[in-house]
């Protein structure tokens, strides 16, 4: 075991992923027995860290730390549906192929994020940081055809609420969970600790 | 994509025409430590043979290739799975490809079965799924299932998969349900019947004999949706064959007609973009025109309220089907209960009834197996297995156990598989002592509807008896 190994961290260099540190760490299997001491099956643990691409969409991601939302949006004349605007970030038009172009939303976003649907819950799957309860929100924006799922860091959620994006700033995640809301009108006061507004 | 071509609107073809010949399942529990996953699917295989009185040897000679269900690779730690079960079935060296589109993969598996007969491939296979989510502890379960949507996009929120659907089922509520006490109490009704129906099937999980009250005061897991709401989490298998004509008369006097289609729609719902309604055979376009007046907020299609897979899937079986108005023409359907409010909006993605109206199935009394309020016979009783609530939710098996479940009331068979005491022994389960014969008198067609989380996949699989196919009234 070498457990006290630095967690395994990765760069890309000409082209290439050049890990560094430990990526998996092992432990011993253990024995499962029932009441009457027989064997049952075993344990196996494990530890392992992933390596994941973000490929086209990484505007979106690197950008949530300096307070921009970015979708896309489909210019190619010769598309059915040409001009749909994405949220989430696509980097193709799903409609006719084509590379949409990367549009900044943020003042859209400001201007107009309403709660389309919303959910609370206690309920959380292993690994979840966010605090407890949950607030789900799905937000509409005008003149974006798709419907982001966020959540809501202040405040209750209502069907309709005005809400607009804060942004982690500091120590950002470079995650979806850099990027949620608050009600209009919220003080910078209450915003979660590293969270602030867009500008 | 929210336009259609025709070409895209095309009613399947096949090339010949397939049939269910038998199926069979294994017990289903939360957790079934003392059994390995081949056990429970040799059970289930077992059960199909018997069930047209063959050995289990006997019925592997006529199987050709096979169509294997299992959903999470993740919860047994096991990469192709199903290649193992393959081998400890001894079907090694036939032709073997696993299925995967999460909740559906039952359905799924079916689906690619189907295919598989009609196009001339294959004149009997095995559509065998099962799961075990036993084999992590619920929190990671959780984990596992949340990474079946994006995991940038949608995963690191909260790892919870219900949360995404619960969204939906929110804007339901509100738009649909319009957060009335009395919309409450007909969702709890369903988790009522449910539940009560897995009381008479010697295979459910969860039977209980519960109340409307009983289910109003379970702990909220994401209001308006509680505890007792939601489907079970399963462990067990459900295997089915099909054949071509020849061979099923080979095997059984009495096969059934089958049919099975698949819809889907994005996988986040963050994707869904507006379009119009897709009417079924016995909708029109007039009929939706003052939907958006009836219940404000409904202006988005498909939105967050409606299954676009589960209306696709609908379309293109009861084209084949020649299903016109499905609760006149259908005689039972097993639909995927996730979720009580996810149940009725299913009723109207698939026509059982128009969008806006799905709680009228439940109120009306048609989805019992007896209308509570005439007392007479349910005009289209839904999930007499118990469902998923009930019955069980063991992912890779679970549409392929509602077909098996159609098929037994249309052979006229669901007493047998249910009421024998040694099933019930075997399974060390209590038979209550007011048991009852769910059977639903002179069954002739039915279909299971399955479907994954927030309305990704979709199938519908359309059972209809041979001397009672419906002719033409869709075009
Ligand atoms: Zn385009």
């Amino acid at each position: 075991m070498s457990n006290s190994n630095k967690r395994g961290t990765v760069k890309v260099i000409n082209g290439r992923y050049r890990p560094d540190g430990s990526f998996h760490y092992n432990y011993p299997n253990t024995p499962i027995y029932d009441e009457a001491g027989k064997l049952m099956g075993v344990t196996n643990p494990r530890d392992l860290t992933h390596i994941h691409a973000y490929g086209g969409e990484s505007q979106f991601f690197s950008s949530l730390k300096d307070g921009e939302i970015w979708g896309t949006k489909c210019e190619n004349p010769d598309c059915e549906h040409t001009g749909t605007v994405n949220l989430p970030y696509k980097i193709y038009c799903p409609d006719c192929l084509k590379k949409a172009i990367p549009v900044n939303l943020t003042a859209t976003a400001i201007k107009s994020a309403t709660v389309h649907t919303f959910m609370v819950t206690e309920r959380t799957g292993a690994f979840n940081t966010l605090e407890k309860p949950i607030r789900f929100i799905n937000i509409e924006f005008e003149g974006v055809d798709t419907i982001l799922m966020s959540y809501l860091s202040v405040g209750e959620p209502k069907v309709g609420m005005r809400v607009v994006p804060i942004f982690r700033k500091v120590e950002p995640t470079f995650t979806i969970l850099d990027l949620s809301w608050v009600p209009l009108g919220t003080s910078v006061e209450k915003l979660p600790d590293g969270f602030s507004f867009s500008k | 994509m929210i336009t259609f071509s025709q070409k895209q609107l095309k009613i399947p073809q096949m090339s010949k025409p397939v049939y269910l010949v038998t199926g069979g399942m294994s017990k289903f529990g939360r957790a079934i430590p003392e059994m390995r996953t081949e056990e429970l699917v040799v059970d289930a295989f077992t059960e199909a043979a018997e069930f047209i009185k063959k050995s289990p040897a006997e019925l592997k000679k006529y199987i050709h290739s096979c169509y294997y269900g299992h959903f999470a690779d993740h919860f047994g730690d096991q990469l192709l799975g199903e290649a193992l079960i393959h081998d400890r079935l001894g079907l090694d060296p036939l032709g073997n490809v696993g299925i995967k589109t999460g909740g559906a993969t039952g359905g799924s598996t079916l689906w690619e079965a189907f295919k598989a007969v009609a196009s001339g491939y294959s004149d009997c296979v095995l559509a065998m799924g099962w799961e075990r989510m036993d084999e992590v502890p619920t929190d990671e379960g959780n984990n596992y299932i949340a990474c079946a949507a994006d995991k940038d996009w949608e995963t690191p929120l909260g790892h919870i998969y219900t949360g995404y659907y619960a969204v939906m089922a929110q804007k339901y509520w509100q738009v649909f349900g319009k957060s009335e006490d009395s919309f409450r109490k007909t969702m709890a009704e369903i988790a009522v019947k449910n539940r009560g129906y897995a009381r008479m099937n010697p295979h459910a999980q969860g039977p209980m004999k519960i109340t409307v009250e009983d289910v109003l005061k379970s702990p909220v897991v994401a209001y308006p949706l509680r505890a007792l709401d939601c489907c079970l989490m399963s462990v067990g298998a459900a295997c089915a064959i099909l054949c071509d004509e020849k061979t099923a008369y080979e095997l059984t006097d009495n096969p059934l007609l089958v049919y099975v289609t698949a819809g889907s729609h994005t996988l986040r719902v963050a994707d869904r973009r507006n379009m119009e309604i897709p009417l079924l055979p016995n909708e029109s376009a007039d009929q939706y025109k003052d939907l958006g007046e009836r219940f404000p907020g409904s202006d988005r299609y498909p939105g967050f309220t409606g299954f676009l897979a589960a209306r696709m899937a609908a379309y293109y079986a009861y084209g084949m089907a020649n299903i016109y108005d499905p609760t006149e023409d259908l005689d039972l359907v097993e639909l995927h209960d996730a979720f009580t409010i996810s149940d009725i909006q299913t009723y109207e993605d698939v026509g059982i009834r128009p969008y806006g109206e799905g709680r009228t199935y439940v109120e009306s009394g048609d989805c019992y197996h007896t209308n509570p309020n005439t007392g007479k016979p349910g005009k289209l009783p839904a999930n007499l297995s118990g469902g998923l609530i009930g019955n069980m939710h063991a992912v890779g098996a679970t549409g392929i156990m509602q077909a098996v479940e159609v098929g037994q009331h249309i052979w006229g068979r669901w007493a047998e598989m249910h009421e024998n005491q040694k099933k019930w022994d075997a399974y060390g389960r209590t038979k209550p002592k007011d048991w009852q014969n769910l059977q639903v008198d002179n069954a002739k067609r039915g279909m299971a509807i399955s479907h994954a989380g927030v309305g990704s996949h979709v199938t519908a699989t359309i059972l209809v008896h041979p001397d009672h196919q419906l002719k033409g009234r869709n075009s």
